[in-house]
């Protein structure tokens, strides 16, 4: 692979059904072009859980994905709501997630701790009101 | 142990991979959260218990790598959820059995827990 990977989706924020296709899109394509299995697994599950708040709190949004030799970035852009104090949102247990979504087995404010700790890069951006961006890099070992 | 014990033990139903009955387990771990099954990435060839029933069960499974799944409590499952798992090559169990005794029956016959 001499030239990186770009990939672009859609994160229906309507359909909880079909949330987290895009991590497994991206976790056979980079299953396909042999990146360790334990890499993939980190990336898989920081989108993944990336990917879930998008369309649990955020109504749905984009994901850019780019694969090169040595990492992968991945964006997470969505135009919901915002994070207003995004220190507490990191911390492990903090969730606003209304019980409905608890029952569908989200809402333990567990995933922005894990995709800080699957990641070796990871930044938030957000203003309330206007969206947020997550961004997220992975080295490959 | 293999997935086809598992399902002995549980006295449990298999509703998709029977031909991989024989996968050898070598972890589990038992939530109703998806986030606290996350967290535990290191589980691969991994057995997931949970008494939900919704796709994501099966999405959190293909992430970590688990090869099977066990639903509690025998609950209505939707072809959804089968057809998830079919494409991904994930058996899935139906037990009679609650999620406590599921794990116990699991634990006493010596499946031991994910390493985290
Ligand atoms: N994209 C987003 N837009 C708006 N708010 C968000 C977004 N992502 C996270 N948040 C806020 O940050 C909180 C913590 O997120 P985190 O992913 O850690 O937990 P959770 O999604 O509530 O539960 P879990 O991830 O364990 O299922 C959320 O409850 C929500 O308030
Ligand atoms: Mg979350």
């Amino acid at each position: 692979m001499s030239e990186s990977i770009h990939l672009v989706f859609n994160v229906d924020g309507n359909n909880f059904a079909s949330a987290g296709t895009a991590s497994e899109e991206v976790k056979s394509k980079l299953k396909m072009i042999g990146i360790s299995s334990a890499d993939i697994r980190r990336v898989a599950i920081a989108m993944y859980e990336g990917e879930i708040n998008m369309v649990i709190h955020a109504g749905g949004g984009e994901a850019i994905v780019d694969i090169f030799l040595d990492r992968i970035e991945i964006l997470l852009a969505d135009h919901g709501k915002g994070i207003e104090d995004i220190e507490q949102a990191m911390q492990p247990g903090w969730s606003t997630a209304p019980d409905d979504i608890r029952a569908l087995g989200f809402g333990a404010g567990m995933g922005l701790p894990n995709m800080k700790k699957y990641t070796d890069e990871f930044r938030i951006d957000s203003t309330v009101g206007v969206g947020t961006n997550v961004y997220m890099t992975i080295k490959f070992n | 142990m293999n997935i086809g014990e598992i399902t002995q033990t549980i006295e449990g139903k298999v509703l998709c991979c029977e031909d991989r009955l024989d996968t050898e387990v070598v972890t589990c771990c038992a939530s109703d959260m998806m986030s606290d099954v996350l967290a535990f990435y290191s589980a691969s060839n991994g057995v997931l218990i949970t008494g939900l029933v919704n796709p994501q069960i099966v999405r959190t499974a293909i992430m970590v790598d688990a090869v099977c799944i066990i639903i509690a409590r025998d609950k209505k499952v939707d072809d959804t959820i089968v057809n998830l798992a079919k494409d991904n090559g994930i058996v899935v169990i139906l037990s009679p059995y609650t999620m406590f005794e599921t794990s116990g029956r699991l634990y006493e016959a010596g499946l031991r827990k994910s390493k985290g």
